[in-house]
């Protein structure tokens, strides 16, 4: 790979597009990705994921009926509306918790991916159409995606991190959050939002089946060295946007799927981290116990003789 | 100063599940008191403070806070509440810092102000950590984690204290040292519902005691001798022991320590 090899592929129209597309990506999931992990719901991406494919087939049979051309016309907006619809459904669920998420995201799971197989059949395509979609097409982003992108991604951003405080609060305990009269259904609701505009977003960089892998893997590999939340937010951040950047150049030179590529290249990030953290995280030999008096009295240390029993324990 | 209520219930009923956990409980503490919430485990003391915040729903009754009905008009600012649970065991990390300058979040301020972080600092000291703020708060001990807690309640200067058990788990010179800043905290005013077990080193500060028994008030006025069983003179310890002998390093293996 030489300069020029770089030069032409930056100058590519293409490429710059699916540059533009890939980074953004790479800065928005992981910081939604963030406040899944924590409130443990690392799933509800591939949950939103499956509705979103519904979605996509549902603006396919819209398309059709209205006979708009391209007949993907509809595809993006139909996945925006239908993973929000899913994702503040499956908030609702967990907040009157009358089913457990677990049982509510595997319900998503099964019904956004045959009710996609089904809606675009009666939509007059076959399910090759949908493959696109699950396993990602940044090859064929258009200007029209890119801007979507753009709006879509600053738009999570700006909620994501200019909220972080609240968002972090309601996800770190929400019953202090209720106690200090926070508006916690709202800021629920808002992570399930920036949620399913994330699953939609990298819908076209990484597919379906893998979107949940670009929210959850770096903040995976962050948390491995990271203290703080702030920390691992921005950490994963900005491992999100070097796996997105790598796996795209690669596949530019490299026929290999873009999406697969970036989401096994951040696996095995995650996998030399683990391995190699012990190496370099300091080891602190002191001793972590504060120094402050024992609750209880040893009889050792009034100076009697051990009770009965007590040498042979120990 | 107008003495006004900090916490006033009339006919508070909470059922979960279909048990009705509190039966009926009109409790009213005025500004500048220090009430301890006793009764045994299983009583509904805690329900009831949570009712109180608004994290359990109220099945019947009405609660205010300092006079507003509870809900989104209360002054929230005004009041800190410290869970009983230790809740640190996120997924993601967070330091002390950060766990006690959510604390500053109210339904009146979304993001934080500019000098949050010496706000935590100055309320991590208040509990005694403050070179902690930058540890991960799943690095420290139960009841260090505790204490954090705590701080997130103070870090908003709250004119109500709710705490649940804000000791259970903590070492008798913590317990000592939260005593100390919780009494020069009453001397300033501020108003305190406290969940016990046992009185133990808050004793000097209440003055008003409330005892649960099976979700209904049974008791409100001056805090009661403990029963006979939880010992005399000597009795400062938090720990439940089998016996009404002092503790002997025998019975309880696992408080021995390995020196």
């Amino acid at each position: 790979m030489s300069i020029n090899d770089l030069t032409s592929m930056l100058t590519d129209p293409l490429m710059q597009r699916a540059l533009i597309a890939a980074i953004l990506v790479g800065l928005a999931a992981p910081v939604v990705g963030t406040y899944l992990v924590q409130r443990r719901l690392s799933l509800l991406g591939d949950g939103i994921g499956h509705i979103a494919l519904t979605g996509v087939a549902l603006g396919w049979l819209i398309a059709n009926v209205m006979a708009l051309t391209p007949n993907d016309v509809l595809a993006l907006p139909g996945a925006v509306v239908a993973a929000v619809v899913g994702a503040v459904a499956i908030e609702l669920v967990r907040e009157h918790g009358k089913t457990s998420g677990d049982v509510a995201l595997a319900l998503l799971f099964y019904g956004g991916i045959a009710g996609g197989v089904l809606l675009i059949k009666a939509a007059g395509g076959t399910s090759a159409n949908l493959v696109g979609y699950l396993f990602g097409s940044i090859s064929t982003v258009t200007s029209t995606d890119v801007v979507m992108t753009v709006v879509l991604a600053a738009l999570i951003l700006v909620v994501g991190v200019g909220l972080r405080t609240a968002l972090f609060a309601v996800s770190h305990d929400e019953e202090f959050a209720i106690a200090s009269g926070l508006p916690v259904r709202t800021l629920n609701v808002a992570i399930a939002v920036i949620a399913a505009l994330t699953v939609t977003v990298a819908m076209r960089v990484v597919g379906v089946l893998l979107v949940s892998a670009l929210m959850i893997v770096p903040v995976a590999i962050a948390q491995l060295t990271a203290r703080s939340f702030r920390g691992t937010m921005r950490l994963a951040m900005a491992i999100g946007v070097v796996v997105c950047i790598v796996g795209l150049t690669f596949t530019y030179f490299q026929d290999y799927s873009p999406g697969a590529t970036i989401v096994v290249l951040a696996i095995a990030l995650y996998a030399v981290v683990a391995v190699a953290r012990p190496l370099f995280v300091r080891q602190r030999w002191h001793d972590p116990h504060p120094d402050v008096a024992d609750d209880v009295e040893l009889a050792r240390e009034r100076g009697e003789a051990a009770p009965e029993g007590q040498e042979a324990r120990r | 100063m107008l003495v006004t209520a900090a916490v006033r219930a009339e006919g508070l009923v909470v059922a979960l599940g279909g048990t009705r956990i509190l039966r009926g409980i009109d409790l009213e503490v005025a500004d500048g008191e220090v009430v301890a919430l006793l009764g045994a485990n299983g009583s509904g003391k805690s329900t009831l403070v949570r009712a109180l915040v608004g994290v359990v729903p109220i099945t019947a009754g009405r609660v205010e806070l300092f006079e507003r009905p509870l809900g989104r008009t209360v002054e929230w600012r005004r009041i800190g509440y410290v869970p009983q649970r230790v809740s640190a065991g996120s997924g993601v990390p967070a330091t002390a810092g950060e766990v006690v300058a959510s604390g500053l979040l109210t339904n009146r301020r979304l993001r934080l102000p500019r000098r949050y972080a010496a706000a935590a600092c100055a309320a991590l000291d208040l509990v005694g950590l403050a070179d902690q703020a930058n540890r991960a708060v799943r690095e420290l001990s139960g009841g260090q984690q505790q204490r954090v807690l705590i701080a997130r309640a103070l870090i908003r200067k709250p004119d109500l204290l709710l705490l649940d058990e804000p000791v259970a788990g903590v070492d008798l010179p913590s317990q000592q040292a939260f005593a100390q800043a919780l009494t020069r905290l009453t001397e300033q005013g501020t108003t305190v519902l406290v969940v016990l077990h046992e009185l133990g080193a808050l004793a000097p500060l209440v003055r008003r005691a409330v005892v649960l028994r099976h979700g209904a008030v049974v008791h409100d006025g001056a805090p009661p001798v403990a029963s006979p069983e939880h010992g005399g003179d000597r009795h400062d310890h938090v720990h439940p022991h089998p016996t009404a002998e002092p503790p002997q390093v025998d019975t309880a293996p696992e408080m021995r320590l390995n020196t």
